[in-house]
């Protein structure tokens, strides 16, 4: 009897050892989220489709790349490691920054101080360019400019160390030079042979930067520095040549805000009151949310916004007209699709469960939802 | 205290134990003295001690603690490497660690690092479910929902000798440099008892942290689409410990005191993630503490136990890497702890304990906008246990009461806290002849948030109620007669039980936008999980002929831990219920040692299911299955000499250990890459 449970035992460990496999590259996860179009399948849209960046959380290494085709009308997930197999570990580590240029798809990928450049079509890796933690980056005349926190350090008790603005060759992929900007530099935007770039001092807390440099593209120095609000965060300039800065504020008495600068005279603007996290811009309108938190409510709001550029004026404070803006979690990225006017939103989650992106038609009514992957952010449209 | 019957039971009771391994009588004997009276423990615990301990190829404490049931760890890997325990799947921070009968604080961040307790000259490695299983016991002691006791060895004295002097050292792989002595003297004859004693232990230990490991991705059809062979780096570790003290006999009684120093740098290997093959940051820890303890029957009755103890942990983390922002952090904390315990008989079968603990925690630390925090909590236990006929049973109620400051001025500052926490444990052997015992245990207790959790610059939140568990058990334990003749011993136990973590702890997102270190994040009571677990042990004792001894335990859990946290919408429902991170669904682990004269053979396996590392058990969230071999060969030689003892016997032995002995390339947390095959040759010599 004793022996007969000893081998019950043995047998059972046996049973349950379930063995690993090797590591398999999978295809990505096809999802069809609508019915492919019929009416109106024949009108050619120059629009194709759009990436999304997904940025992974800090140490997963899990930024991944998606795509929605709109002929097809199918949502694919992680296509990076299978239209790339030989490159280890995949795409990396906290994805911050998607962009096309010319032929290229540029995915700065922050935590792994790298730029995957791939075929716009494809997907397929052109090459990497390494820019230690690399933020966003922005094209003018063939050459690619990057902000970065890694600037030269400065040894002093305090330790401090400025970003800079890298100029990259996009046929190369080298490094030609670097401007030294201020405090962690977040977004880039070029206005005429200026990079406008906004400071946050992200690192220096509670001693934040307050400012936007502007540098000269031609002799690729930094000529000024407008004053603006603390730990700004992104810019978009309309096309008026007017330059729309969020800041993030300091999550305690300062609260996130839209300012304007004038780049005719690069001089500030003024302010709306209106707390932006992302933003975009479709003609005259900037779409935009805010999950703002503050440590002395010890608690968050969830807004959404247009602001008309043309008249400086928020138009309204909600895009969404069924109610489905309330099951969003944490919206996290936001893009406007130019020809249908669809909005698109993504939802983090709680950052830990994959994310989702949310498909509004124009008017804000919800026209489907799909799983993406962890922290859905960043949208680069794909044309003809 | 000491009488005959406790001497039987003890030797009873561990017989079916691993500790029985090869001790020879004398030993035994001694070994039996001290370990106090377990006759009424209604639920015995998993224990490792003695040289089945030694021989398995452990470094640390957490590597042994693997082979228990019902637990699981996160190892990051390598030597220096942060080790954590998990039972039952209720996290880390539910578990108490009991050094010497006092238990190691972290107000801090909850979470004793057991990869950084050495398993030199520890004796014994217990864990219960619950609490343990004695009412004589500090308020402290009841105040976990696991605990793992580790009790170092306590100097022993073959007759005549006054001196002990054990030294080991151990290098291999990793570039390992791990010498450590143990000093042991009698101080004086002794009379009526054994003499006091004295001990010092030196240890140190250097490794440079570096392994290999390899990293292979196969497309669908086989074929390799990517094989990279690099480096471990900035792994690497310095550490020493000293540790001594004195311990003593008295009429009805013991005391013992020791201080214990640790201080170590090491670097944090950190997530191996793409374009990023090496990190940076570094580490320094400097603990210490002293503590007492004193036990004796005052009158008859009643027994008296107190412990006291202070500790002062420093901590320093750094990051120098100037591509990512510079951190260079200190922490300190100290902590007071004083405790009282009061054990009553009031029949030979009935005793009642009242203890009463008070502990001061304070944290300092360099960081921007720190409140400086202080705790001070109370704790009151009231215990009864008492045998009738064939029933065991033991009750108690614990009244922890916590207020907590902050120096900052204008401040705010958590609530006051008490809550009263109850536990009752049962025990019935339904048949006379058979040793077979029915267990069951309910247990509801909770855990501070901590320091971490309240205060931390930005991420801290000081509304945080605490983090409470119900435990729910039912099992058997039963020592089968031993008739057959090449038969020494032969127990099973099984567990099962149903856990509820309430208000569990969580960081959870609070909006912004940023990427790589900016994201914002908020510790808040959110989660809710169900765990149902199945524990199952079996530990067998073979002596076949020719003097072969073989000692078997195997270990089998299954686990069904489950996220119940109210989602907060209807599409995150898709991931309601699913299994938490870095839980496996199956786990085990199997020993089997050999002993033939002077040789010693033993192989340990480890097995950990797949898991996934998030609650949304999806395919990109999967982790393998991950099993190790491990295998050990030691010989002894016996050596005459008169160093302490004329004609006294040194013994000296050699072992070599292979580890991972199927180089499997894993990963215990994800990005974490693990050793695979590595080596190490053990030499001890007890002179």
């Amino acid at each position: 009897m004793n022996k007969n449970i000893l081998l019950l035992i043995a047998g059972l460990c046996l049973c349950l050892s379930s063995c690993r496999k090797d590591e398999e590259i999978f295809p990505p996860e096809v999802i069809p989220v609508a019915p492919p179009d019929t009416v109106g399948a024949n009108n050619h849209s120059p629009l194709r489709g759009f990436y999304l960046l997904n940025e992974g959380n800090m140490g997963s290494n899990k930024s991944t790349l998606d795509y929605y085709d709109y002929a097809t009308k199918e949502y694919s997930r992680n296509i990076f490691a299978f239209a790339n197999p030989t490159v280890p570990k995949e795409l990396g580590d906290v994805g911050n920054d998607l962009q096309i240029y010319g032929s290229k798809l540029y995915a700065v990928i922050n935590c792994s101080n790298k730029i995957e450049v791939m075929d716009k079509y494809t997907a397929k890796r052109l090459g990497q360019i390494n820019i230690p933690n690399c933020r966003y980056i922005r094209f003018h005349e063939g050459y690619a400019y990057v902000t970065s926190y890694a600037g030269p350090v400065e040894i002093n008790p305090d330790y401090e160390q400025k970003g800079y603005v890298a100029k990259v060759d996009t046929a190369t992929f080298q490094v030609l030079d670097r401007c030294i900007v201020g405090f962690q530099p977040d977004e880039l935007e070029i206005v005429g042979r200026k990079i406008y770039v906004a400071n946050s001092g992200g690192y220096m807390v509670p001693n934040y930067e307050s400012t936007v440099s502007v540098i000269d593209i031609p002799s690729f120095t930094e000529t000024k520095r407008i004053e603006v609000a603390i730990n700004l965060h992104h810019l978009r300039a309309d096309k008026r040549g007017t330059l729309w800065v969020s800041s993030r504020g300091d999550y305690y008495d300062v609260p996130s805000r839209l300012y304007w600068i004038d780049t005719q005279t690069d001089t500030y603007g003024g302010e709306l009151p209106v707390a932006v996290s992302e933003m975009t811009l479709d003609g005259d309108s900037l779409y935009l949310y805010s999950t703002e938190f503050s440590y002395n409510a010890m608690d968050w709001t969830i807004t959404f916004g247009i602001v008309d550029v043309a008249k400086k004026q928020i138009v309204t404070r909600n895009f969404i007209a069924d109610g489905e803006e309330k099951k969003i979690s944490m919206p996290y990225g936001i893009m406007v699709n130019p020809i249908t006017k669809d909005i698109y939103i993504t939802d983090a989650a709680n950052y830990v469960y994959p994310g989702a992106l949310i498909c509004f038609d124009r008017h804000g009514k919800k026209k489907w939802q799909v799983q993406t992957g962890d922290i859905p952010a960043h949208f680069a449209l794909l044309w003809e | 205290m000491f009488s005959t019957r406790t001497f039987c039971a003890s030797i009873l009771l561990s017989l079916p134990a691993l500790s029985l391994a090869q001790t020879d009588s004398t030993q035994h004997l001694q070994e039996v003295t001290v370990s106090g009276d377990r006759y009424r423990e209604v639920i015995p615990s998993q224990r490792l001690s003695g040289e089945q301990l030694e021989a398995l190829s452990s470094f640390s404490v957490a590597d042994a603690i693997r082979y228990f049931s019902g637990v699981q760890i996160k190892d990051y890997g390598g030597i220096g490497g942060l080790k954590t325990v998990d039972i039952r799947s209720m996290g880390t921070n539910h578990l108490g660690v009991f050094y010497d009968g006092i238990e190691i604080g972290n107000a801090q961040n909850g979470t004793v690092d057991l990869g950084k307790f050495s398993l030199d000259f520890i004796d014994e490695i217990s864990l219960y479910n619950g609490q343990k299983s004695e009412i004589f016991q500090s308020a402290k002691d009841f105040g976990s929902a696991g605990t793992v006791y580790l009790r170092t060895r306590r100097p022993k004295f073959t007759k005549n000798k006054k001196t002990n002097f054990i030294s080991y050292f151990r290098t291999g792989s990793f570039d390992l440099v791990n010498p450590s002595v143990l000093w042991e003297q009698k101080l004086g004859k002794g009379g009526k008892f054994s003499a006091p004693t004295a001990s010092l232990n030196v240890e140190y230990i250097y490794s440079s942290g570096k392994y290999k490991f390899r990293h292979t991705v196969r497309n669908s059809d086989g074929s390799v689409a990517n094989d990279t062979t690099a480096v471990r780096k900035n792994g690497d570790i310095h550490a020493l410990r000293l540790e001594g003290g004195f311990n003593g006999f008295i009429e009805q009684g013991k005391w013992h005191i020791k201080g214990y120093f640790y201080d170590s740098e090491k670097g944090l290997p950190g997530a191996i993630v793409s374009n990023v093959w090496k990190n940076s940051q570094r580490q320094w820890d400097r603990n210490a503490f002293v503590q007492g303890s004193f036990q004796k029957q005052l009158f008859k009755n009643y027994d008296f136990l107190a412990n006291v103890k202070y500790s002062n942990d420093f901590m320093h983390y750094l990051n120098p890497d100037t591509t990512l922002m510079y951190i260079n952090s200190k922490f300190s904390q100290q902590e007071i702890y004083i405790s009282t315990a009061n054990k009553y008989a009031i029949l030979p079968t009935w005793d009642l304990n009242f203890s009463a603990d008070y502990i001061w925690n304070t944290l300092d630390a360099n960081l921007y906008n720190f409140v400086y925090p202080t705790r001070s909590t109370a704790l009151a236990a009231l215990a009864t246990a008492f045998e009738w006929r064939r029933f065991k049973v033991q009750a108690s109620i614990l009244g922890t009461f916590v207020f907590e400051n902050v120096r900052k001025p204008n401040a705010y500052k958590p609530d006051d806290k008490s809550e009263y926490t109850p536990a009752i444990f049962l025990s019935y052997k339904p048949f006379k002849r058979r040793d077979f015992n029915l267990r069951t245990f309910y247990k509801r207790i909770f855990r501070m948030p901590t320091f971490n959790d309240l205060y931390y610059t930005e991420i801290g939140n000081i509304k945080l109620r605490p983090e409470f568990t119900t435990q729910y058990n039912l099992g058997f334990q039963y020592n089968l007669p031993v008739g057959a003749k090449y038969f020494s011993f032969l127990q099973i136990r099984a567990d099962a039980y149903y856990n509820e973590v309430i208000d569990k702890i969580v960081a959870t997102p609070k909006g912004g936008s940023g990427g790589g270190s900016l994201y914002r994040w908020q510790m808040e009571n959110l989660g809710y999980v169900e765990i149902r677990g199945v524990d199952v042990s079996a530990q067998m004792g073979w002596k076949l002929p020719a003097d072969i001894h073989i000692n078997t335990s195997l270990n089998y859990t299954y686990q069904k831990a489950q996220n119940f946290t109210a989602p907060k919408n209807e599409w995150e429902k898709q991931w309601y219920g699913g299994q938490i991170n870095y839980i496996p669904h199956h786990s085990g682990s199997a020993i089997v040692n050999t002993a033939w004269k002077s040789w010693d053979l033993n192989y340990s396996f480890i097995y950990v299911g797949e898991r996934y590392h998030n609650s949304a058990n999806i395919r990109a969230n999967y982790e393998q299955p991950w099993y190790t071999h491990d295998l050990t060969v030691g010989k002894s030689f016996d050596i005459r000499n008169s160093i302490f003892l004329k004609n006294g016997i040194s013994k000296i032995k050699i072992s070599a250990e292979i580890n991972n002995i199927f180089n499997q390339q894993y990963d215990v947390v994800l990005n974490y890459p693990m050793p695979g095959r590595n080596y190490k040759i053990i030499l001890k010599i007890d002179i």
